[in-house]
This record gives structure tokens, sequence and C-alpha cells, in this order.
């Protein structure tokens, strides 16, 4: 089985019960810790701006800086300008291609 | 009865306009998995298993860069906590045969909670959660197939057209409304911080489930004024 298919499995599995204890377990009897509700609704961020870095910023286990923070940077200031999800996506593709052809 | 169809269709409105803001982000996690090897049936696996956008790019971020099948599944399961929480503040809404409520509760999403618990009455989020849910769940597959197929055919296009660019491009406007809120931003200082300080070091897929240590420096559980989920 290939990787892939394994973290479909296992991580499919657990999210799924993740999202089903709610409805299916504690109903509207039981109430969580507000505690772990302010940590739970916390923790994406941290993950994700993590990704941001690795994303832009590792090729095969090393730092790399290559034209995807041209990119981001694009991205960045789309999303300043409060711009439509869309042309984030659009501009950061457009200046990392542009930066590819002209200067890389 | 006439409010009530009023404030149906502006729910089913709500739920496709966050649909289709959805959509850039499945054709980029498509183009990711095409990029990662990942193959069709894969990538629609991802998107309909486990269902959840943040995660499904974190688990295939970290196998693309070569990171083990645990750091994928724990970077995962991290970015899908909030679910629990979620599903405890939605289930009154959704009462009904053990069935039922083990079928809906796939749709335990951002945007349906999103959308539900910005109702009124158990109807009407129960409605909300529905629609949100099935919106993003029929767009968020359709142009995760999309992407996936379109660009596994022709791989160079993804360096050459700075697909791969989307990817970090795409967390960003995951987080960046969320960066407006001071424990947010700081959360998310640390954890950029602590990732690029651990990519020359450590596997991949450490840096990211390390980041999520800086929930610590913040300490969320004694601030007193909230961070609430709309």
């Amino acid at each position: 089985m290939s990787d892939a298919v394994l973290v479909v499995i296992f991580l499919g599995v657990g999210t799924y019960v993740l999202k089903a204890l709610g409805p299916m377990y504690f109903g509207n009897r039981r109430e969580l810790p507000s505690k772990f509700k302010t940590m739970a609704l916390l923790l994406p961020t941290p993950l994700i701006a993590a990704l941001v870095i690795t994303s832009t910023f590792s090729s095969d286990n090393a730092l790399t800086f290559d034209a995807r923070i041209v990119g981001v940077i694009a991205a960045g200031l789309a999303l300043w300008k409060k711009l439509p999800f869309v042309f984030v996506v659009v501009f950061a593709a457009f200046a990392t291609a542009m930066f590819r052809l002209l200067v890389a | 009865m006439a409010t009530n169809d009023a404030q149906r269709r502006s729910i089913r409105a709500q739920a496709l306009s966050i649909g289709l803001a959805i959509c850039p982000f499945g054709l980029a996690f498509g183009a990711l998995c095409a990029e990662s090897g990942i193959g069709v049936w894969e990538a629609l696996g991802f998107s309909s298993i486990v269902f959840g956008g943040s995660s499904q790019f974190a688990a295939v971020s970290v196998l693309a860069d070569d990171g083990t099948v645990i750091a994928a599944i724990t970077a995962g399961l991290l970015l899908n906590l909030r679910s629990l929480a979620f599903g405890v503040s939605m289930a009154p809404s959704l009462k009904g045969s053990l069935l039922w409520r083990a079928g809906v509760s796939q749709l335990m999403i951002d945007e349906s909670t999103a959308i539900g618990s910005s109702q009124a009455t158990h109807e009407l989020r129960r409605y909300g959660y529905l629609w949100g849910g099935l919106s993003v769940f029929v767009l968020w597959n359709t142009t995760t197939l999309i992407g996936v197929s379109v660009l596994s055919e022709a791989e160079s296009l993804i360096t050459d057209l700075g697909i791969d660019a989307t990817i970090p491009a795409a967390f960003l406007g995951l987080i960046w409304n969320k960066l407006e809120n001071a424990n947010h931003r700081a959360v998310a200082v640390i954890g950029a911080i602590t990732s690029l300080i651990l990519i020359p070091f450590t596997p991949a897929g450490i840096p990211v489930i390390a980041a999520a240590s800086a929930i610590i420096w913040v300490q969320p559980w004694v601030v007193r004024e909230g961070d609430s989920h709309e």
C-alpha cells in the first residue's frame, strides 16, 4: 500500500472520530472544557504558519531560497489588498512563473 | 413562514458562495497531489474521506517532502482537533437517528460550522450546516479532481506556471484573517520561526508538528477575552 493510501486511511479514520464525537457521544448533555476549546481553535494557526514556511523554504530537507518566495510575497500583497482568494493564488503563480522566466 | 423561506434562501446563497470560495483551494490541492506524485484516486480519497482542507494540505506536503506516514498523520490530526470542538457546539442542532448523526458528522468542517452556528434556531442551524457542508463537499471534490487530473498529465507545467507557489499562498490565505487577533498573530510568528529553525535539522513534518508548541507560549487557557469562533 502506498504511503498516501495509508495516510488517507488513518488520517481519515482519526479525523472522522474527531468530527463525530460531538454528535454521536457528547450530544448536548456534556460540554468540553473551555480550555480545550480555546486551544483547539488556536492550534491551526501556528501549524499553518509553519506550513507557509516549509512550503516556501524547504526542499529535500534543506533551507532553499527560490522563486517561490516571490510568489508568497505576491500572495501577501494580494491578501493585504483584500483581493478575492482566486487572485491570491493566481498572483502567486504568475509572479513565480515570471521570476523563473526572466531571472532564473 | 415567508421569513423562514427567505432565511433558507439566504442560507443557500451563503453556502454556494462559500463553496465557490474554496474552489481555488481545491484546484491547488489537486495540483499539490499531482506535484507530489499522488494519483487521482488517492487525491479523491483525501478530499472525500479525510475531507478537511488544511489537514489534507498538511499531510500531503509532509509526504511530498519525504516525511514519514506518522508525521503526515500527526500533522493532519493536530489540525483537525478543532472538529471536536465544532462537533460539540453543533450537536444540539444535529439530533436524529444514529445513522443520521453518523452521516452528517462527515460534514463537520470550518465552513459548515460557520454557516450553521450563525443561525438563530436549531432548525436553521441544521439547514445551514447541511447546505454549507454539502456545497463545499461537492465543489471541493470536483476541483480536486480537475486539479490532479489536469496537472498529473503535464508535470513540467507545475514549475513553469509557478503552481508550486500556490501552496504557500493557499496556506497564507487560510490564516490571513486570523492574524488580526493578537493571540493568533503571536502563535503564527512563533510557529513560523520554530519551523524555519528546524527545517535543516529535522526530518520533514517535524518542523510543522513542533510549531504546535507555539500555543504553550501564549497560554490560551489563561487568556480571558476569549477567542470565539463565529
